[in-house]
């Protein structure tokens, strides 16, 4: 049993300590929004927010991430629902294709727009890794910088 | 938007006789359209036709029987639809209907089957039909209400305007009475000519992109039913081999384990309450295989029994012949030749395969991202033994399919472990090893090609002989012709969707057929992937070994292939051809044909120390012929580049003791942001026929690259991928 801060909330889930981030939040806590890609820290479709910084969920076991503010997708919004200014962007200049890669696409976007407000090619070159197979970068690139600008 | 959304029928929809246990999906009752039978969607609202159903506050709920999985088939359809409707886009959504639906009303929807870029192509015709046949009996119900002649009225979104009164009705409050008219006659139903869209032919957005942006777009991975469990598979290793044993006493006792079954003759899973517990279950579970007689066979093994078939004296098929070419290259004064090779590739969809399945003897249902449902739908009947009235395959969005969501391999697998346990619910998962090692792969080929000059450097002849896999061989037995596989010559055919951009004084294409035992499958693109870049680059030897701008020399061979040339022109123009690159930017440039439609490609590309290339810039062209979507399209040409990209930079899947090397991203890598160049599109349509998009551009990226980093550096690269041959991206 651990206990987790998830997008806000105190969940306890009954996983054993080893268990992979990634499958306590989709299995246990039941947010699917975060996905399995790789299982290896690959592809980043499981990136999240570990006290606001991007991390792939499924390299992280659960005991490393008690006592800290876990971010998902679903927690990305605003409590009022409001959008991320990033899915603003995903959503205005229809960035995703099947989609799959892009909540975690999303979510390691909106932690380097933190980091560094208006980013360059090169910090969107150096930061963001994730693996997208329908080969959406350039509209990902596009939005980044529209994100920025909003 | 489109979940696995049910619409409900009447029930007469789903008698279907015993008679239809294991015949196959040609049996269903004729439900009768139109007339006083109103079928009702699932919230009650009338189906004006089985593509339109439109509910009482004007929402249009377009039906989709094609499957969506990042192509925007999904919205390119509706776009036909709602421009034949004349309905108000804003109010548009859509549905997929089931299989089992359209099996019921003898294939109302027609074909499911989402590859070989059909998606719209090959069915435009009848959905837009649907979208004017609903158009014309609301109009007629409007008219039958005011009691005027329906000459008289006209739509135009969502409203039915009596001209000379001014009358004005919406398509929610005449859509009761539409329903329960008669369809109009066939020849009554007019379609629009494409220059008059004016929803079709934009770039509107999609219609599926808000879900994925907060997580809540469900695939098939994150299915959950009531009392469900999970279960992860191992399948043996080597291709062919079997499962002998295992001992399911080591892992009962682990954590949350419930059952561990043998799948099939080849596969053992562990199911359990969660997915993690089945994999932990099953990576300690002691499994024994029988790896039969391919436990030797390597990428050696196969790349030399592939070279023994370059050689003209095996025994080949004829793809496609004019002259006498190898004639004319016996008695050639210059003779050039080459060869390529392409490897085995994986698809690496970002979603694992999965599907979930619930079996009772009274009903099998699935969950699951398939690109051919009925396919998909077949496959549960036979595996489960229940009749088609009996099962049910709900479609969800894919995460990616590339192809290998036509196969069913994993529907099967998750039906025969749902079969023993009986009113469990069980999702089955690969994991990214599951998917990297049983893939249905990208088929291994080798190319001789052969040139023939004249004395005053004029090509007389051509000489392409392919030696390799056949995907039909395996995939589709049936679809052999004489045993000669056609897809094999896709791009370098005499004429049709996949005709040779070239006329050639002698030609000859063969292929000498070598099937391994690795499966093959399609794979987005499928032959024309090879082919371009065996035809391409080749050309662009045999244009450099008799000192001719590589333009210049195919444009004297594409006299009787004007949309051939026409895309590459444009390609031409747009990347300033006539013009010097930038000081140390290099070009490469290409043309091919495939799904029906016209594309060319050029990079501009740098190299520095000889073995690291930046991509800087990609133009490519299509000429599909119609535009439905053009801002998908464009999406669809960058995408394609990472696709192609990632195939030449990164992708190979070598065999050794039968089996698979890579098994996850560290091992076949996939390109990043990073490496991405600047694509810019040239939408070139010139009406008339209707070509693809998904694919056709995947075939340029490579030899539009190879060609440019010959031109850089002096060197050819005959061999895929590149960093097989300490080539990177810079």
């Amino acid at each position: 049993m651990a206990n987790l801060t998830i997008n806000g909330k105190s969940i306890n889930v009954d996983v054993e300590d080893d268990t992979p981030l990634l499958w306590a939040i989709r299995e246990n806590v039941g947010l699917t929004g975060t996905k399995y890609g790789c299982g290896i820290a690959q592809c980043g479709a499981c990136t999240i927010h570990i006290d606001g910084v991007a991390m792939r969920s499924c390299g992280i076991s659960v005991s490393e991430a008690v006592g800290k503010q876990i971010t998902t997708i679903e927690g990305l919004a605003a409590s009022d629902g409001a959008l991320h200014k990033v899915q603003q962007a995903w959503i205005k200049n229809d960035v995703p294709q099947c989609g799959y890669c892009q909540t975690g696409m999303i979510m390691a976007v909106a932690a380097l727009l933190k980091d560094k407000p208006k980013p360059t090619d090169k910090d969107i070159d150096e930061t963001i890794t994730n693996i997208c197979r329908c080969g959406t970068f350039q509209q990902v690139r596009e939005a980044i910088h529209a994100a920025a600008n909003a | 938007m489109n979940k696995h959304i049910t619409p409900a029928l009447s029930r007469r929809a789903f008698v279907i006789g015993t008679a239809a246990a294991g015949a196959g999906l040609a049996v269903g009752l004729d439900i009768p359209f139109g007339g006083p039978t109103v079928v009702r969607a699932a919230d009650g609202s009338p189906e004006v036709n089985v593509w339109v159903v439109i509910r009482p506050d004007d929402t249009v709920v377009i039906r989709i029987a094609r499957s969506e999985m990042g192509q925007g088939t999904l919205t390119g359809l509706a776009q036909l639809v709602a421009e034949e409707l004349e309905c108000d886009w804003s109010k548009v959504t859509t549905e997929y209907p089931t299989p089992g639906q359209s099996v019921a009303r003898k294939r109302a929807w027609g074909d499911f089957s989402t590859g070989g870029s059909r998606g719209i192509r090959t069915s435009q015709d009848y959905v837009r039909k649907g979208g004017a046949t609903a158009r014309m009996m609301l109009v007629q119900a409007a008219a039958n209400e005011w009691k005027v002649p329906v000459s008289e009225c006209t739509a135009a979104n969502s409203t039915i305007t009596h001209t000379p009164s001014g009358k004005k009705t919406t398509y929610g409050k005449v859509v009761e009475a539409a329903a329960k008219l008669s369809p109009p006659a066939d020849a009554d139903v007019k379609l629009k000519d494409p220059k008059d869209w004016k929803i079709a032919g934009k770039g509107v957005l999609r219609l599926d992109t808000a879900d994925k942006t907060t997580g809540k777009m469900m695939y098939g991975i994150d299915v959950k039913l009531p009392g469900m469990l999970n279960a992860a598979l191992k399948d043996c290793p080597v291709f062919g081999g079997k499962l002998k044993s295992y001992d399911e006493a080591k892992v009962m006792g682990m954590k949350g384990v419930k059952k561990v079954v043998r799948v099939n003759d080849s596969t053992v899973a562990v199911v359990a309450d969660t997915w993690w517990h089945a994999k932990t279950a099953l990576d300690a579970l002691p499994i024994v295989w029988d790896e039969g007689e391919n436990a030797k066979v390597s990428s050696e093994s196969i790349a030399k029994w592939l070279a023994e078939g370059l050689d003209n004296s095996q025994p080949a098929f004829i793809g496609n012949q004019n002259g006498d070419a190898k004639a004319a290259i016996t008695g050639a004064a210059k003779k050039i030749e080459a060869v390529y090779n392409y490897p085995y590739q994986n698809h690496a969809a970002m979603e694992p395969l999965n599907a979930t399945a619930l079996y009772t003897p009274d009903k099998c249902e699935v969950w699951t991202g398939t690109q051919n449902g009925e396919a998909a739908f077949a496959a549960v009947m036979e595996t489960s033994g229940l009749p088609a009235d009996k099962c049910e395959v709900h479609k969800l969005i894919l995460g990616g399919g590339f192809g290998r969501r036509g196969m069913t391999d994993y529907v099967r697998q998750a039906v025969s472990i749902a079969k023993q346990m009986p009113g469990t619910p069980i999702k089955l998962l690969w994991s990214r090893e599951d998917d990297m090692q049983h893939g249905t792969y990208h088929p291994v080929t080798q190319c001789k090609l052969t040139g023939a000059f004249d004395k005053d450097n004029n090509l007389t002849a051509l000489h392409v002989r392919i030696s390799g896999q056949s995907i039909l061989f395996t995939v589709r037995p049936a679809a052999l012709v004489n045993g000669m596989d056609t897809a094999a010559f896709q791009g370098l055919a005499p004429t049709g969707d996949w005709a040779i951009g070239y006329s050639f004084p002698n030609l000859l294409v063969e292929h000498s057929m070598r099937n391994p035992h690795v499966p093959p499958g399609f794979w987005r693109g499928v032959n024309v992937n090879q082919n371009a870049i065996y035809l391409e680059c080749f050309i662009d030897e045999l244009a450099h070994s008799v000192g001719e701008d590589p333009v210049a020399f195919r444009r004297k061979l594409m006299g009787k292939h004007p949309k051939h040339l026409a895309v590459l022109n444009a390609v031409a123009e747009k990347v300033g051809w006539d013009k010097p690159p930038p000081k140390g930017v290099y070009r490469g440039i290409c043309q091919h044909m495939g799904y029906g439609s016209y594309v060319a490609g050029a990079a501009e590309i740098s190299v520095t120390d000889g073995n690291k290339i930046k991509v800087h810039r990609i133009v490519a062209s299509t000429d599909p012929g119609h535009v439905v979507n053009p801002a998908q399209i464009e999406r669809q040409i960058a995408g394609s580049f990472v696709y192609g990209l990632s195939a030449l930079f990164y992708g190979n899947c070598t065999v050794k003791d039968g089996r698979i090397e890579q098994s996850n991203f560290d091992t076949y890598n996939s390109m990043r942001i990073a490496e991405m160049p600047k694509v810019e599109s040239v939408i070139v349509p010139s009406g008339g026929f209707w070509g693809g998009v998904g694919e056709p551009t995947i075939c340029v990226a490579a030899p539009a690259v190879l060609n440019a980093y010959f031109a850089a550096t002096g060197k050819r690269i005959r061999s895929v991928p590149l960093k097989d041959q300490d080539i990177s991206f810079a």
